[in-house]
């Protein structure tokens, strides 16, 4: 499928602040998708500095010059993907997999979380990851609302409600305590029903011999053709597609447009 | 004459003595001292000790003591009677911390890179991929010259004649290295007749040495002569008087967090005469504070896009972050390891022997002896936190058991070492104390060890903690030369 993105976020502060930001926005080229043309504008501030981090993430640094009302920044392009089941094999990348063993506070397991997990647990890695995503599509609602960027695995679990997010978060903290390496993506999806939003985010997990694969327990479905995967990291906070920080101004607002629409339909 | 009556009844006569041999003549390094030491009298060396007191106190020298109810601020205890060290006792422990530093340095790399050390089963997965030290977003990333930690200070022990041991290896952000520069700047002022009577290694030059290894590791970038500048937490920091003296000391400007910028794809400060690219950050703030963007977001001490810049090779940081896990206490009984397995040759420098409380039998062996044990905590420093098994009560013991059963992974034990004694100056004459010796490395373009040190003694008669938050003093450290 070819898809064609065009995501725009727009940051104002009241008064004028010094605006940093941390973007992982370019989305790599992966077995599951070839991007055919991307390109990542900063209006307000200067974003001239790009490198790749330990995860394989194009990172692009954002930073105004003095304070500035406005940025906005905007992602374009067209990518084609296939259906590979969710497998992506071992994308290149410099992080060994024992380290997407670690806990953060955001993936922190209670008891609640191991008793589900150790619940989940089958013959093999695969056929476990799979349990857990239908387990966890059958036990939290997804219900937006209910929860913040801030909340927990624990308490997302804990509530049985809430966005991709806490669906990602709980799959992940339940994944690495049966000693699968589970790491959070985000990204796009081409979805029929106007509602959803086409920002997305889900969990990749490592099954031996196969390699990473997508698992998104929001929609109890591996990623098809329909999903552009950008970036991943051990948590929403560190695969964040914007990370910034305030420097002064009183307020601050955030607005996120996100068109996706898959050329072939057209 | 001073009285030597309380050299002799020290109650540690079992412990090494630098200075005395069992029959009280005095070992070669020390002969010249030992004679002019025979010469002063106590109302002397007290005078010089007022002296030397009004000195440091006149340079501000102090030290904040966390938890300290009382004054925040003290001045850590000069004891004048130097320590000494001979040449060729100097050229074994060189060559041993070179090859510590080398070693870790080429761990270092290798963890964040392809962990072969891990993949050839030498050390568990999880004391590396699960270390709260160990940096994930450090991983593929080359630092100038292949250098992590490049300002070292590893702690020694010594308990008999050629019995030297590594006690912690200090990769992060060591400290102390400004008192053994007023140290030896204070003796030299007092006791010039002394520096006559011996051949002793200088270390004033350690600030042009540290500059130097500072701009040899700046990104391969920067063009003319990399600008460093000194990153500090601020004046409530313990070590603020040294990161300020060090700066003063190596001529370039010491900075907080509030006075860098990012921009325009390369880090910036703020100065009198307006702004300033930065090529080499010595930052004295620990790796979680260090950029609110990438590490924690609530931290105001650091800089927002300063580890984004540090990775694009955009500028250097010193040490470079992440180096923690190579002085963790637990990593630490793995380091006789990792010197064979990155250089193919045996340790120079011994490792205390270490049990390791999250492995049940090690653990088991340690809660059965605490009375003979130091427990410490991984990540703990700085005195706090342990546990003295033979100089602890009952109940310390039960409460110790108790914390170990609950985290067993936080913890480690050594045997009580009999530390060495040096003469100190105590009150009416000079009497045996322990001490230890933190020499300072620098890795850039070469390894430098300078000759010398800090070495801290436990003015308490009897007392085995040498740590300054602990009530424990320093001294002038001699090297001599042949």
């Amino acid at each position: 499928m070819r898809i064609a993105v065009s995501h725009t976020t727009s940051y104002r502060s009241d008064p004028p602040s010094r605006a940093i930001q941390a973007l992982r926005l370019v989305p790599p080229g992966l077995r599951s998708q070839k991007v055919l043309a991307w390109e990542l504008r900063v209006e307000g501030a200067e974003a001239g500095l790009r490198y790749t981090d330990a995860f394989g993430n194009q990172v692009a640094l954002a930073a105004s010059h003095g304070p500035v009302a406005e940025v906005i920044i905007t992602a374009e392009g067209v990518v084609e993907t296939q259906d590979t089941a969710g497998v992506l094999g071992f994308p290149a990348e410099a992080v060994v997999p024992a380290v997407c063993l670690r806990e953060t506070p955001l993936t922190a397991p209670d008891a609640a979380i191991r008793a589900f997990a150790v619940s989940c647990r089958r013959e093999t890695a695969l056929a476990t990851l799979h349990a857990l995503l239908d387990g966890l599509h059958e036990a939290v609602a997804y219900q937006p609302g209910t929860t913040a960027s801030s909340t927990t695995a624990a308490s997302a679990f804990a509530a049985r409600q809430g966005v991709c997010q806490d669906h990602a978060h709980i799959f992940i903290a339940a994944a690495r305590t049966l000693g699968l390496p589970a790491r959070y993506a985000t990204g796009y999806l081409v979805t029929d029903q106007a509602q959803a939003p086409a920002h997305h985010a889900w969990a990749e997990a490592l099954a031996p011999d196969i390699g990473w694969i997508g698992f998104d327990p929001a929609n109890g479905q591996c990623p098809t053709e329909r999903y552009i995967r950008l970036a991943v990291g051990l948590d929403a906070l560190e695969a964040a597609p914007v990370r910034g920080v305030r420097l002064g101004g009183a307020a601050e607002w955030l607005d996120v447009r996100v068109a996706v629409q898959s050329q072939s339909q057209k | 004459m001073l009285k030597t009556q309380a050299y002799s009844t020290g109650n540690d006569t079992v412990c090494f003595d630098e200075m005395l041999r069992a029959d009280f003549s005095a070992r070669d390094c020390y002969r010249t001292l030992h004679e002019w030491l025979q010469r002063q009298t106590p109302g002397g060396i007290r005078a010089k000790q007022a002296e030397a007191d009004a000195i440091f106190r006149r340079l501000g020298i102090t030290f904040a003591v966390y938890g300290a109810a009382e004054a925040n601020e003290r001045l850590i205890p000069f004891d004048l009677i130097p320590r000494v060290i001979s040449a060729a006792e100097w050229r074994f422990l060189e060559r041993g911390i070179e090859q510590r530093v080398r070693a870790l340095n080429a761990f270092l790399h290798d963890i964040y890179h392809r962990q072969e050390i891990v993949r050839a089963g030498r050390i568990p997965s999880e004391m590396v991929n699960g270390n709260s030290a160990f940096l994930p977003q450090m991983m593929g990333f080359d630092p100038p010259r292949g250098v992590y930690s490049h300002i070292i200070g590893t702690d020694i022990v010594r308990t008999a004649e050629d019995g030297f041991f590594v006690l912690e290896d200090n990769l992060r952000t060591p400290s102390g290295v400004s008192y053994m520069l007023e140290n030896r700047e204070t003796m030299m002022h007092l006791f010039p007749e002394l520096f006559a009577a011996h051949r002793v290694a200088p270390v004033e030059r350690y600030p042009e040495l540290l500059r130097q290894t500072l701009q040899s590791v700046a990104p391969s970038g920067c063009d003319g002569e990399p600008t460093v500048a000194v990153l500090t937490p601020g004046i409530y920091n313990s070590a603020y008087f040294e990161h300020a003296f060090l700066a003063d000391q190596m001529g370039v400007e010491l900075v907080q967090g509030s006075d860098l910028v990012v921009e325009d794809g390369a880090l910036w400060m703020r100065t009198i005469r307006g702004r300033a690219r930065v090529d080499v950050l010595y930052r004295r703030i620990d790796d979680a504070f260090i950029d609110p963007l990438n590490f924690r977001p609530d931290s105001m001490l650091g800089v927002p896009g300063l580890f984004d810049l540090y990775r694009a090779g955009r500028v250097t940081l010193v040490n470079a972050p992440g180096t923690g896990i190579a002085d963790d206490k637990a990593v630490y009984a793995y380091v006789p390891d990792i010197v064979e397995f990155y250089t193919g040759e045996k340790p120079i420098l011994r490792n205390v022997q270490t049990f390791r409380c999250s492995i049940a039998e090690e653990r088991g062996h340690v809660l059965e002896n605490l009375e003979e044990l130091v427990v410490k905590e991984v990540h703990g420093s700085g005195g706090y936190g342990m546990l003295i098994g033979p100089r602890s009560t009952r109940q310390q013991r039960a409460e110790f058991a108790e914390r170990i059963r609950a985290n067993p992974g936080n913890y480690i034990a050594q045997p009580t070492l009999a530390l060495s004694t040096c003469p100190a100056f105590a009150g009416s004459g000079i009497g045996p104390r322990h001490v230890d010796l933190r020499p300072f490395v620098l890795v850039g373009d070469r390894v430098r060890v300078v000759p010398g040190g800090l070495t801290r003694v436990a003015l308490k008669k009897g007392s085995l903690v040498v740590n300054s938050s602990q009530g424990g003093g320093t001294k002038d450290t001699w090297v001599l030369e042949d």
